[in-house]
């Protein structure tokens, strides 16, 4: 069957902001579907709030509409642009839910919109657990036995059925609090009466524990005929009981016979016909139980997933590219394999390498988390690696993490394992209530004897964390047996076994001299230079001059499907230590490497993927034959298809250097671009220089001048610009000092860290002797991880800038000509990070000649700097002064937005420049600041966190972010906050508990929801001044104050808004369950008076989206082509 | 798992060296490569690799062992066996024996530690070629041109006869299924009761195909290869089965004229050898690949429903598609080479596939024509 001729227009749904379980995947397989619809003909019309993604390029779609995900802004679009078809299976679960409710409320059938990919009733078969486990059993396969309880009765029932150990999962609570895991008898009625009370509807679904059981994913295809194909099988290494999103995964599976994997293939086979995925990519997931290969269902995805994408970049199958065309009409013996171009892409890709992937979490930014690793997937990032064998790719891959370990190295010298041990099991202990996390407290590390250090490895392994695995080998290193370790943690002996061997070798390395045979065999296990010099002595300059020497060279080999069999045409690459090298022969174009970003993590995501993709498409066009380096799969940027080559590599020194000699060796490498992948590549700027490999673009000189602070006072000081005042303090002492100088509140931070870790505002001496002692263990930490050891820590203090507007600039320069990208206002003010607060494109608020000023200033910085490329500058403004806060020579989160915005593909201009061209020449002159208004709003992943504080600061805690785009700041802000958190609210109470300062404007809130109908409710102080004011409030108890207290009351339905802001860390505490119960309930809550005013006046100008509001929805398309200012 | 070193020699003087796997000694035969990435034990058990060295793509080899249960013959065929790591540990919940005893202690030279995929490349951009392993105590040219040597007196495949030499030399009868691991899926073989009654040519026949006659409801004589027509009526059977094997096809006459003798007498189902050995009773040629078809994901069309089956394959020669008269219709195409993957005669039951539907290794999808045969008796 061809492509479907009666299809004209297609809607693409995206899956909006980045959160945990829902990342640049989407954008990848949305990205990879909007270009496959175009190709074939088809009118691409696009919906997605998230601006940072490379699928709302306007390129991509005939109308890209950065809209709410909600079923009325899509009702909106569908009624506007009458598409002929929804293809729902690229957005993740985000697209599938919504094109469910836009099913079930009748849209779809009103306009005749045909779901194509997958039907209303398949994705209900497949989402619905009592449906799903019906469609298994009918075709012969079983699922975990399970029950629904609501008492104590029931449950020992439903146990009676299932045995010991059961889980427990209380229905509709966030986060998966309250469940958890009844070992016996004696623990039944205690468990289960907490998980019942965590229900809102007093309904807990009891569970047969598969715990220890081996874990597999298929990721499959199938066409509209029912041809079928497995694209790749999935090991996880952490057996069942770890979300597959925070497994270390292998591909190809490893401890499955022939037998046992066409069991599971059959398996879901039948799954798919029995759900009737109609067409498109799947993934299924089976339990196998180890002793004895009995096999259980544990979910189906009818969709394109996270680990479809993981698969893509496995194999080199594109999975969400033939999926788009497969719903478009296609067979799958239609189309063929991009890679070999001779043969079909109905086939099933077999590779001769392994391939590892390994989750990257942030439990950093989040104190007070829960660290254990369970059902809910709780990593914000992952990095993938391909070697030969799996030791290869383990090792890899645990160097792509970026978290200091260059290898499977060992913790032993540094870690207090016991201390970690005792640590852990309070963890599991405390209950997940509404109590704050305790206060970090500074460990003094002892020095555990080896008996201890076994002991406590043996309490550690068997809690899965994000360090497990590195603790398992360290387990090994000191003697533990594979057979204990298999029992402690379910991890099959096959992989102990691999680990074993690379401890031998670590062995054999230790203390010896380096000899050739011993070096490449631990290069062929995956060590780096870095672990093989730590291990012999040596430096990691030394290691690498023998190695040389010795011929020891990596050879960059081809991911072509096919195991060889055919010729690959697509240069996909990575490196190991083989004997034959498939880099495709030079050509006459000049080449660049444009390095990525490595796992996404926070403050380093998809923003920085979207501007080193734009990059590659730049520099095509400019004729140059770009090649990309990353690890990470989810990216757009890892795709084959973006860039002429594709090297899939960890990002370090070592193995970005082996690529630039590979290019370099006979071609014309114009150079690197280090400055549009964030913090990871531009840190490998000055090695790479200091090796003679070109730098493109911006100076390492003058990132240089930007960071390091004498550097950065004198420059500021050379062109007369202001910044807020602050020092450099070694110890407690000098920190009080200081303090005294420039008075509180203080922004303090410790050095060598990045992303605003452990950056906060003290307001008195006693914050500050608290915060001093914690700052310096993350700045060892952070200088421990970077290998600095020689420098002592410090602690930089600055005048706090309270109460100031901050705004942040993203401007493009060629070294003589600077053309602003973008000027942006931040709603919330100074304290909170860039990164977290929402921004306003253009200034909403701020004086004309206040905006000219701060243009002014980032052109001086610019010109001085020398930047070419782009540039970021934050600045503070305090009663029409401007401070300079920080300037940033590089790519910036905002990139993106301000592109989406003005229609200015700032990041192409940008590498173009790089590669030598003058704005002059590409035509750019003039900044466009746009008529209509842009709000972007911040994503957080606190529902995943169950004990964290929702309050916002200097540290960065966001995941991803969201655009409202209006003709007015209003609407802008009402979508922004719609598409991040839902709709504001049009009635109802609305809770107030504000600090003292923040009561003047907390008035003039209330005072306009009072006027538009809600009820007020606050707290003592805070009702008595609405009070004084003459606002009508009902007065409510702090909770300290006893039952029924304000937490009480936001349970209450007719509680529609929060407002909660505060200061100091004792009322931080008092307030903490207000936010976490704000949250857990979903509604929508603000912790920034600067932040709710604008909320007041979004709903006041009826800008809430909540059904039936008359907002509009406008395409970008048509948003860039009104005519702007200049 | 040794550290002996060993090398890999092949015909065009191209040298491979590693580690020793498996018995000592040295070997030769024709190098080949599957890229199956699971089932090795069927791969190492099955006669259709006799006389060959066979290349494992997949680089990690022997993770789960060998059980009493996976093997597609009593004992390893094959010549010698490459691969890029052997397994230091065996983990399965069946396993019974590791990679390198097993080989051991059923003779079989092997070599681990070699860059399989510049191999694999040197193959399929030169075509398959003999080659010899052996240890190599002390590298020096004299040692590596002795087994150049060795590889380059090696056999021809072409024109040789292999499939007499694994074939059983007496009849015997077959009753197992595949019992508790009966394939879930669609099409698959599932009689109630055994009441028709096969004689299958043992050509080096894969235990699976069996154990799929058996479920089709099948009472199967397996007899030698040289089994006369006659001899084969006499055991009146409903239908006729022609296995896979080793070797080049147009070597086995005997076999060939058998068929003719049989066809029109009885159903006839031939997989692999025995589909070539069919086609050339019908008249058609066959010739050899350039490095063959081997693995468990190569795609075939149905050219009678349109559906595409992912095949398990394991060929060196193929049926020309030129050479097919008027006696006999293609039935299968191989999706990425058009070669021929099956074959009906136009008016006779006898059809044959290239490709394995028993898989053992790989996937169910065709395990329809076991049916198809018995439904034609």
């Amino acid at each position: 069957m061809p492509r479907r001729e009666d299809l004209r227009r297609i809607l693409l749904i995206g899956s909006g902001p980045i959160v945990i379980g829902q990342a640049c995947e989407f954008d990848y397989s949305g990205t990879q579907g909007a270009k496959a619809l175009a190709a074939e003909g088809y009118e691409v019309v696009l919906v997605n709030s998230n601006p940072a993604t490379i699928m709302t390029d306007p390129e991509l779609a005939v109308r890209t509409y950065v809209e709410p995900l909600t079923v009325d802004s899509l009702t909106k679009v569908i009624e506007r642009e009458r598409p002929d078809a929804l293809l729902p299976t690229l957005g993740g679960q985000t697209a599938l839910n919504l094109a469910l409710a836009l099913d079930e409320a009748g849209v779809l059938a009103k306009y005749g919109v045909e779901l194509i990919g997958a039907s209303p009733t398949a994705i209900r078969k497949a989402e619905d657990r009592g449906l799903f486990k019906l469609a298994c059993e009918k075709v012969g396969l079983s699922v975990p036995k399970s029950g629904h309880a609501h008492s104590v009765e029931d449950a020992r029932a439903i146990v009676a059925e299932i045995g010991y150990p059961a889980i427990l999962r209380p229905s509709f609570t966030l986060g998966g609090a309250g469940g958890g895991i009844v070992w016996s008898e004696g623990e039944l009625v205690a468990k289960v009466e907490w998980a019942l009370a965590q229900s809102p509807t007093r309904e807990v679904l009891i569970e047969q524990s598969v715990l220890g059981w081996k874990e597999y994913e298929l990721e499959v295809i199938s066409d509209s005929v029912g041809n079928f194909a497995v694209v790749c099988s999935i090991e996880n290494i952490d057996p069942m009981g770890v979300h597959t999103g925070d497994s270390i995964t292998v591909a190809p599976a490893m401890t499955l016979t022939d037998r046992e994997l066409q069991r599971l293939r059959d398996g879901a086979r039948a799954i798919m016909r029995e759900i009737g995925v109609a067409t498109g990519g799947a993934n299924v997931q089976f339990a196998v139980n180890p002793a004895n290969g009995d096999v259980i269902v544990i979910e189906m995805n009818p969709r394109v997933s996270r680990s479809s994408a993981l698969a893509s970049k496995a194999t080199g199958y594109a999975i969400a590219k033939v999926a788009a065309k497969l719903a478009i009409g296609y067979r799958l013996d239609e189309l063929r394999n991009d890679i070999t171009r001779v043969t079909s892409a109905a086939f099933e890709p077999t590779i001769d390498y392994v391939v590892t992937k390994w989750p990257r979490f942030a439990f950093e930014k989040f104190p007070g988390a829960d660290p254990r690793l369970g059902t809910q997937m709780k990593s914000v990032g992952e990095a993938m690696a391909i070697g030969r064998t799996f030791c290869e790719a383990l090792q890899k891959a645990a160097r792509s993490l970026e978290t200091g370990k260059d290898g499977l190295s060992s913790g032993l010298a540094t870690q207090d394992y016991p201390a970690l041990a005792q640590a852990l099991e309070r963890e599991s202990r405390r209950d997940l209530g509404m109590e704050a996390a305790p206060d970090p407290h500074t460990a003094v590390r002892n020095e555990p004897t080896i008996d201890e250090q076994r002991a406590a490895l043996r309490r550690l392994i068997a809690i899965p964390t994000a360090d497990r695995f590195f603790q398992v080998a360290d387990a090994l290193r000191l003697g533990i047996e594979e057979a204990e370790i298999h029992a402690i943690t379910g991890i099959d002996p096959w992989f102990l076994a691999q680990v074993r061997r690379i401890l031998a070798c670590e062995r054999a390395l230790t203390g010896a001299a380096l000899e050739p045979t011993r070096v490449r065999g631990a290069k062929q296990l995956g060590f780096s230079d870095r672990q093989i010099a730590r291990a012999a002595g040596k430096t990691e300059t030394e290691v690498r001059t023998f190695r040389e020497g010795a011929g020891i060279q990596p050879v960059f080999s081809r991911v072509d499907t096919c195991g060889a069999e055919f010729v690959a045409h697509t240069p996909y690459m990575y490196s190991t230590y083989e004997t034959v090298d498939e880099t495709p022969p030079d050509t006459d174009r000049r080449k660049v490497i444009i390095l990525g970003g490595g796992p996404n993590r926070i403050g380093q995501g998809i923003e920085f993927d979207y501007c080193c993709v734009h990059a590659a498409f730049a520099l095509r066009e400019q004729g140059f034959e770009t090649i990309m380096v990353n690890c990470n799969p989810e990216t757009v940027s890892t795709d084959y298809d973006t860039s002429d080559r594709l090297y899939f590599e960890p990002l370090t020194f070592e193995d970005v250097l082996a690529i630039c000699r590979n290019e370099a060796r006979g071609g014309k490498l114009a150079g690197v671009i280090v400055q549009l992948g964030g913090q990871t590549p531009l840190k490998l700027a000055k090695p790479l220089v200091a090796a003679g490999i070109p730098i493109l673009g911006t100076s390492a000189e003058a990132i240089d001048r930007a960071e390091d602070r004498a550097l950065f006072d004198a420059l500021l000081g050379k062109l007369g610009l202001q910044r807020p005042k602050g020092s450099i303090a070694n110890d407690a002492a000098g920190a009080r000092q200081i303090a005294q100088e420039l008075g509180y509140p203080l922004l303090v931070r410790p050095s060598y860290v990045l992303g605003g870790r452990a950056m906060m505002i003290v307001h008195d001496q006693q914050e500050l002797d608290h915060y001093v002692g914690v700052a310096v263990e993350v700045a060892m930490e952070a200088m421990r991880d970077a290998q600095a050891g020689h420098q002592k820590p410090v602690i930089l203090l600055d005048q706090f800038l309270k109460d100031a507007i901050e705004v942040d600039v993203d401007c493009v320069a060629d070294g003589t000509t600077v053309v602003i990208g973008g000027v942006m206002q931040h709603i919330e003010e100074a304290g909170i990070h860039s990164g977290d607060s929402a921004c306003v494109l253009p200034p909403h608020t701020l004086p004309r000649h206040v905006v000219a000023s701060i243009k002014e200033q980032t052109r001086m910085l610019a010109i001085e700097l020398g930047v070419r490329g782009l540039m970021n500058v934050q600045f503070g403004v305090i009663n029409q002064m401007t401070y300079v806060i920080e300037v940033n020579p590089r790519a910036s989160r905002t990139s993106p937005f301000v592109s989406k915005a003005t229609g200015v593909p700032l990041a192409k201009i940008a590498a173009k420049v790089m590669a030598g061209a003058t704005l002059t020449e590409l035509g750019i002159v003039d900044e466009v600041v746009p008529r209509h208004v842009c709000v972007k709003e911040s994503v957080f992943p606190f529902s995943k966190f169950p004990g964290v504080d929702t309050i916002l600061g200097p540290e960065m805690r966001s995941t991803g972010e969201v655009m409202g785009i209006a003709a007015t700041f209003e609407v802008a802000f009402g979508k922004a906050i719609t598409a991040a958190s839902g709709p504001l609210p049009t009635s109802g109470a609305v809770v107030f508990s504000v600090r003292d300062e923040d009561k003047p404007v907390a008035i003039v809130c209330a005072r306009k929801l009072h006027r538009m109908g809600f009820t007020l409710l606050a707290t003592g102080g805070t009702a008595a001044a609405f009070g004084r004011a003459g606002l009508p409030c009902e007065s409510v108890q702090k909770v300290r104050d006893g039952s029924p207290h304000i937490v009480d009351r936001i349970r209450d339905k007719d509680v529609v808004l929060v407002i909660n802001t505060t200061t100091a860390s004792r009322e931080i505490r008092d307030s903490y369950a207000i936010r976490r119960q704000s949250l857990l309930t979903g509604k929508p809550y603000f912790t920034t008076m600067s932040a709710a005013l604008a909320a007041c006046d979004a709903i006041q100008a009826g800008a809430t989206c909540a059904p039936g509001a008359p907002i509009e929805v406008r395409s970008l398309q048509e948003w860039h082509a009104k005519p702007a200012s200049g | 798992m040794s550290e002996r070193r060993a090398m890999l020699a092949l015909a065009d003087g191209t040298t491979f060296v590693g580690r020793a796997l498996g018995a000592e000694g040295t070997t030769t035969g024709e190098v080949v490569f599957t890229t199956g990435m699971t089932g090795y034990q069927e791969v190492l058990t099955d006669p259709s690799y006799s006389g060959q060295i066979v290349t494992m793509t997949a680089p990690e080899i022997g993770n789960t062992g060998l059980n009493k249960e996976d093997g597609e013959d009593a004992r390893p065929r094959l010549a010698g066996y490459v691969v890029r790591e052997a397994s230091n540990i065996v983990s399965n919940w069946r396993a019974d024996e590791s990679l390198d005893g097993y080989l051991a202690r059923h003779g079989i030279v092997g070599i681990e530690g070699i860059d399989t995929r510049a191999l694999t490349r040197h193959l399929r951009d030169h075509g398959s070629q003999n080659g010899a392993i052996g240890l190599l105590p002390d590298d020096n040219s004299a040692a590596r041109e002795a087994l150049v040597r060795k590889a380059r007196e090696a056999p021809n495949m072409e024109g040789l006869d292999l499939a007499t030499g694994v074939s059983c030399k007496v009849p015997y009868a077959w009753k197992e299924g595949t019992g508790l691991w009966k394939p879930a899926a669609p099409g698959a073989p599932d009689a109630k009761k055994i009441d028709k009654r096969v004689v299958a040519f043992d050509f080096g026949i894969k235990r699976n195909i069996l154990r799929c006659l058996v479920d089709a409801g099948c009472d199967v004589t397996v007899v030698p290869s040289n089994t006369s027509a006659a001899a084969v009526l006499d055991l009146r059977p409903d239908g006729v089965f022609l296995s896979n094997g080793p070797g080049d096809p147009a070597a086995v006459t005997y076999a060939i004229e058998t068929v003719r003798a049989l066809l029109g007498k009885k159903p006839i189902f031939g997989i692999c050898l025995g589909h070539q050995i069919l086609g050339l009773a019908l008249g058609a040629t066959t010739s050899k690949l350039r490095f063959g078809h081997r693995g468990i994901n190569q795609p075939v069309r149905d050219l009678t429903t349109g559906r595409i089956e992912i095949t398990t394959q394991n060929h060196g020669f193929v049926v020309d598609v030129d050479s097919i008269g008027d006696a006999a219709t293609v039935t299968h195409l191989h999706l990425n080479d058009g070669s021929v993957e099956g074959l009906a005669h136009k008016t006779l039951p006898a059809f044959s596939v290239q490709y394995h539907p028993e898989s053992a290794a790989g996937p169910h999808d065709s395990l329809y024509l076991f049916e198809r045969f018995t439904s034609a008796f």
